[in-house]
């Protein structure tokens, strides 16, 4: 078998696909989270949380009601959201004029308030939730067995990545939204609804948390502290990729991705810290991330 | 109006600090138990042992020699400093007589050190690691469920006396997981197979994929988890959807009831597993796992039938003669024959093992299980002594 660095072809290609899966799910997360903050200021550090509801909906949305995955996919973003929409107005719009500080306080007890709920409600088990008929199954790709699953993740992120991208970056609608980060008295005074833009960003950024949610119920089981350690890596990949930049977001979320996958080849003991490692570097050569403006 | 607020917060921290930290007079016998009640172990023992320690010690009559019983409980958040200082802080301000320790080795090993400079009996439950009662023992620790060489005995032997020879372990990155792949390729390698190789996986990795090919590629026959708990759980859901338990057939070294439960026979179905107690095994586990699910609406796990017996055996050995004195309490503990749901005349030997019989099972198939938690079929009862094996002589305490 050829081999690169001592590693065979195979396993390279194998990491490196799904480097790309865990990538995509750091990508979405760390997506919203970097809107969020790009426009609104707010370190969300309760992220982890809607993530997990996201992936809640889905399950009880499946095992009360009997929604399936496809209309899951959609309703549990918006019903996720729209509890964001909830707590952006209660809450979170008093603490624009504050410290940041206080956002990040105010989202952290808002996540440990949520893990706590699931925790009481529905136990500490993890519960499984079946991947969907038609995405059942897997392909062999020759290096590897891929499940389809796992491909439609990949597939969804990158759609769901680029549209964010694009309307934010290339449209009027994300002109205004930029534009209001800016200087939002001013485009207030040119008649534009400023409170609306905010909320709505709150609402579309915990909405892509549950997206990631529910793709992710039929990856691992869903449990109330699923979204805690995954939070944490998603700060690190927004720090990397320069706070409130949405390239810098996704290019690092999938980079890491499969940094990761490697080192669990290379150094498997070091796999859940590498990514601190080149926060660390990058905050000391590049402080305000890689794709971050001064 | 500000000072109202002010007043509010004070009122508010009061009251919290105040259901933090349970009233504890003097007299009082008090067991803690210190567990992982947030995190991958959570569902293994957690607040499901809690509820059992609850109901042995009403079953006990809530009260000895004259004395409330009463019970603390922390969460060490698998972190061995915190559960250490917890226990030390118990010991020093809430006059704690015996501690139940939870999940996790490593933070069992550093309460071990606490129970021999605090002279205080701790009942080893939920960790698995046999350095418990070997490098690590002491006078004061109580091995009660499974340990590591149980578990090996009965799953490895099983799988490699059935034809599995070569294995790659997928290992919980900490003493536990360590030791389990240790017993585990010592029992494989003595039955004529072999270690193709290990990775060592951090706890509670978010994903479990790469470490899988990773085994995948090594060619073995079985896939050793030598990991427990939520990772466990995650890691054979992933070995499924790659397509690897085609090819590998895993072990699950430390498997739980709930994680069978989590994962569903589909998934789970031909597993071989040792566990300690089995709900369904025999009027008496029955007779408890009913009144247990009444309470939680889940069959007890191994760890959570063991807190019962434990804090039963610990209050009937106080009660014998007479006194919380812990020289005393662990003299009486270790002379006594422990019969009730979960051993059949179990005893605890100089090293600090609860010797009694553990169970080789095998996952039935969604076709086999026949009602609700209908889920083991028993492969074979292994004698205690066969179980645990011999005094190795490491533990100063109990020479060869």
């Amino acid at each position: 078998m050829t081999e690169i660095f001592g590693i065979p072809v195979a396993v390279i290609l194998g990491q490196l696909m799904l480097g790309l899966v865990n990538g995509s799910f750091y990508a979405m997360l760390s997506l919203g989270l970097a809107v969020i903050f790009g426009l609104m200021g707010i370190v969300n550090f309760a992220h982890g949380a809607f993530y997990a509801l996201g992936a809640f909906a889905a399950l009880l949305g499946l095992q009360w009601l009997g929604i399936n995955y496809w209309a899951a996919l959609v309703l549990a973003p918006l019903a996720v959201g729209l509890i964001g929409v909830v707590v952006e107005r209660l809450f979170l719009r008093h603490l624009y004029k504050l410290d940041p500080l206080y956002g990040l306080l105010m989202t952290f007890g808002l996540a440990l308030v949520i893990e706590g709920s699931l925790h009481q409600f529905f136990g500490a088990s993890g519960q499984s939730y079946p991947v969907p008929a038609a995405l059942s199954g897997a392909v062999n790709l020759g290096f590897m067995i891929l499940p389809i699953y796992r491909a439609w993740v990949i597939a969804v992120s990158v759609v769901v990545c680029f549209s964010t991208w694009f309307v934010i970056e290339r449209t009027r609608l994300g002109a205004t939204l930029r534009a209001a980060t800016e200087n939002a008295p001013l485009l207030q005074a040119f008649g534009v609804n400023v409170p609306l833009l905010v909320v709505a960003t709150y609402g579309g950024g915990v909405a892509l948390a549950a997206l990631a949610g529910v793709l992710s119920a039929p990856v691992i089981l869903v449990s109330s502290q699923m979204g805690n350690s995954l939070v944490i890596v998603v700060f690190a990949v927004v720090v990397i990729g320069g706070m409130g930049s949405i390239l810098g977001a996704v290019v690092s979320g999938l980079t890491l991705g499969v940094v990761e996958g490697f080192t669990k080849v290379i150094y498997p003991e070091a796999s859940n810290i590498v990514v601190f490692v080149i926060m660390a570097l990058v905050l000391i050569l590049r402080p305000a991330g890689l794709f971050g403006k001064e | 109006m500000m000072k109202l607020k002010i007043l509010a917060i004070g009122v508010a921290v009061a009251l919290a600090s105040m259901a933090r930290t349970q009233s504890v007079v003097a007299e009082d016998v008090v067991i803690g138990d210190i567990d992982d009640l947030s995190g991958t172990y959570a569902d293994v023992a957690g607040t499901g042992a809690v509820e059992a320690v609850k109901m042995a010690i009403a079953d006990f009559g809530g009260s000895v020699l004259g004395r409330k019983i009463v019970i603390l409980v922390a969460d060490h958040q698998n972190k061995p400093d915190i559960g250490a200082s917890k226990f030390r802080e118990w010991a020093d301000q809430n006059g704690l007589n015996m501690l139940l320790g939870g999940s996790n080795t490593g933070v069992s090993i550093a309460m071990a050190k606490v129970a021999a400079a605090k002279k205080i009996p701790l009942f080893a439950i939920g960790a698995g690691g046999s350095s418990l009662t070997n490098e690590d023992c002491t006078a004061y620790t109580v091995h009660y469920v499974y340990d590591t060489t149980a578990l090996a005995n009965g799953t490895a032997t099983t799988i490699v006396q059935g034809g599995g020879k070569s294995w790659f372990y997928l290992t919980a990155d900490y003493a536990f997981g360590t030791q389990l792949q240790n017993a585990a390729s010592k029992v494989v390698e003595a039955n004529g197979g072999k270690t193709l190789g290990a990775v060592r996986v951090p706890l509670a990795a978010s994903d479990f994929s790469s470490f899988l090919l990773q085994a995948q590629g090594s060619g073995a026959q079985v896939l050793g988890l030598a990991n427990a708990g939520e990772d466990f759980s995650n890691s054979l859901k992933a070995a499924n959807e790659f397509g690897i338990t085609k090819k590998m057939k895993p072990a699950a070294l430390l498997a739980f009831i709930t994680n069978i439960h989590s994962l569903g026979l589909q998934t789970a179905q031909g597993l071989y597993l040792t566990t300690g107690f089995y709900w369904d095994l025999n009027d008496d586990t029955r007779a408890f796992s009913k009144r247990y699910f009444d309470k939680t609406k889940k069959e007890p796990t191994m760890d959570q039938a063991g807190y019962y017996s434990a804090t039963m055996t610990y209050l009937k050995a106080v009660k014998a003669v007479g006194t919380t004195d812990a020289d005393k309490v662990m003299s009486e503990l270790k002379k006594t024959r422990i019969n009730d749901m979960f051993a059949k005349g179990g005893y605890i030997r100089a090293d600090g093992v609860m010797v009694h019989d553990m169970y080789v099972m095998q996952v039935k198939s969604p076709q086999e299980s026949k009602y609700p938690w209908d889920y083991y079929k028993v492969l074979k009862v292994m004698k205690g002594e066969e179980a645990f094996g011999p005094i190795t002589g490491l533990c100063p305490l109990a020479p060869k």
